[in-house]
């Protein structure tokens, strides 16, 4: 028994489940059929309900509280209805934010979904380069997200820092990402794509690895080019992971604060004040509780519609 | 048979050309801005600002004997490896049973908590920025390591229950049931056979929260002010009035990576899998 385990739990990536065949949307239930039904499985749920509870569902109903009124001090407030939700729906800057965080997740998706997929082809599969690789390519995740942003402060400036220097100097494009709005845009989005390009290039690595022998053998015979091998078994058999790099690469570039706040904090003016950054203002700086709470409710709701959307459209089409 | 296998799998594998070259050189530029804040944290700061070059003419390890003797720097440091740790553990032991029942059993409002939990890794940390400066404060947690270890469960324990229930559900079921047939009560079962099994995807777990626990600043800096400030705090707040000392920053920046790169090699063959959430 325990030599069989091992195999099974130590299995690179993906071995045992993928043999299971049915293609995975991510339930549960997706991959055994039946299990047996027990209620009693609660009482080990509990404790991440309970924890859950403290971490996410007592602070969102708070946050709901403060939507709804207009507080002057602990003691004294009044109840506004959804007054907070049409003046947040209507401001100005927060729409203007809304767009430049939806423009920025969308050029996010469109250039580090293609790259990712293009350098997991190209990663080594065997040998000792390998774990090399992984490890490269894996490193930039695991930097905190501001030393990220301080490591591109200091790469992109100008004066001291060698990406800025030789697109100045060598090249001969005057670039500043401090004065400049387009060029504060640009380093963000190379940073993004620096900081999580890996991700996406990790997961369609891991699907890459379960596509089975033979289905490479029939490519053979059939004398398919490099291309249409790529194009008909790699890219569908990706399906699944992509859509977890989507979702994934959605939700974070949409709730991006860390790294644009250390590099640009906001600016130029307002060039790259994404919606976490104008929130935390909002909130923590100005301390607006009313319009703060109405903002994070609506921002949390685009999330989960979109990324609901996103979940439904990329697991129905492929049945 | 073996062999034929062998060699299909061989050709199977076969990448154009270039595609090699491509690679690496991806790995190369992806370093470079790394290896260019290494290069600076071992300059002294007149010699960054004065003069560009390309290697650095003068080395010095003044940069990280500041760090290692100004007790800000390196209690912010320690104080992020104690929260992050303690997260990862209490992470954990909350999720794994959680992990073993959406993976073994059937029960009411099963499906529906499984994704409710995941919307939670989707809410963006600035929307409970207020909450928690209030609550922790209020119940006697703000500015406490355990404080920090568990605002950070919010994103990690969904996470942890994602990726442990992806791994478990590659293990059959028979095993579970065989155990039982044989006497084995589900507690001695979970804790003696099954743990050990999916011991590697436990060390996955542990090391994706963590990582995220590692590398998230927006919570912990606000629920914190001085005895648990983390390091990425300091960072931020080192920019001072006498300009930013980029030497000391950059050493800071290189000495938070080291703890990611040394754990990264253990899970290196896990680390796509776990990225996957468990479920390639």
């Amino acid at each position: 028994m325990t030599e069989q385990s091992v195999t099974v739990a130590g299995s690179p990536v993906g071995g045992e489940i993928v043999t299971g065949a049915a293609p995975q949307d991510g339930t549960p239930d997706s991959r055994v059929s039946v299990k047996p039904k027990n209620n009693r499985a609660w009482l080990l749920v509990l404790p991440v309900v309970v924890s859950v509870a403290f971490t996410a569902v007592i602070p969102l109903m708070t946050v709901v509280n403060f939507s709804v009124q207009d507080i002057f001090s602990p003691d004294d407030r009044i109840f506004v209805g959804l007054e907070w939700f049409r003046s947040v729906a209507r401001d100005p800057e927060i729409r203007a934010a809304f767009v430049r965080t939806l423009l920025f997740s969308a050029q996010v998706l469109l250039l580090e979904i293609p790259l990712g997929v293009a350098l997991a082809v190209a990663m080594p599969r065997r040998g000792v380069w390998v774990s090399v690789a992984l490890v490269i390519v894996a490193l930039p995740l695991l930097i905190p997200w501001n030393v990220v942003g301080t490591i591109w402060q200091i790469f992109a400036r100008a004066d001291i820092g060698l990406g800025g220097w030789t697109i100045n100097n060598v090249l001969g494009i005057d670039f500043n990402y401090t004065l400049d709005s387009t060029d504060a845009w640009i380093t963000v989005l190379i940073m993004d794509i620096w900081h999580w390009t890996p991700l996406v290039a990790l997961l369609a690595y891991a699907g890459l690895r379960s596509i089975p022998d033979p289905y490479f053998q029939a490519a053979q015979i059939d004398g398919a080019s490099a291309w249409s091998t790529f194009r008909h078994i790699q890219l569908p058999r990706l399906r699944g992971v992509l859509t977890i790099a989507i979702l994934l690469r959605f939700m974070d570039s949409f709730m991006i604060y860390t790294e644009p706040f250390v590099v640009t904090g906001g600016g130029p003016g307002n060039a790259t004040s994404f919606l976490s950054i104008l929130l935390s203002k909002v909130a923590v700086g100005q301390f607006d509780l009313g319009p703060a709470g109405a903002f994070s409710l609506l921002y949390f709701l685009v999330v989960q519609i979109v990324s609901y959307v996103f979940f439904t459209v990329l697991t129905r089409s492929g049945r | 048979m073996a062999e034929e296998q062998v060699a299909v799998a061989r050709r199977a594998g076969r990448q154009l050309p270039w595609a090699r070259a491509v690679f690496w050189l991806y790995a190369a530029t992806l370093m470079l801005p790394l290896l260019w804040m290494f290069g600076m944290s071992i300059r002294p700061n007149e010699d960054i600002l004065g003069s560009f070059s390309l290697i650095p003419q003068r080395t010095t390890l003044d940069n990280y004997r500041t760090f290692f003797t100004d007790p800000v720097w390196y209690s912010s440091y320690l104080n992020s490896i104690i929260y992050t740790s303690l997260n990862a553990v209490m992470s954990l032991i909350v999720a794994l049973p959680a992990a073993y029942a959406f993976s073994r059993f059937r029960f009411a409002g099963d499906k529906h908590l499984f994704f409710w939990l995941l919307t939670n890794r989707m809410a963006p940390p600035a929307v409970f920025l207020l909450p928690f400066f209030q609550i922790y404060q209020s119940v006697g947690l703000f500015d406490t390591h355990l404080g920090v270890a568990i605002a950070h469960m919010l994103f990690n324990v969904p996470l942890a229950v994602w990726i442990l229930e992806g791994f478990m559900s590659g293990i059959p079921r028979e095993i579970d049931e065989t155990a039982a047939i044989d006497g084995y009560s589900l507690p001695r079962f979970f804790l003696r056979i099954f743990l050990p099994m999916i011991r590697s995807a436990v060390g996955v777990t542990a090391f994706f929260c963590f990582m995220f626990s590692w590398v998230e600043l927006l919570i912990a800096r606000t629920i914190t002010s001085v005895d648990a400030k983390p390091i990425a705090a300091t960072m931020t707040r080192t920019v001072s009035a006498a300009g930013v000392d980029w030497g000391l920053l950059a050493t800071a920046g290189v000495l938070t990576i080291i703890p990611g790169a040394i754990v990264i090699w253990f899970v290196r063959n896990y680390v796509a899998k776990g990225f996957a959430l468990g479920r390639v």
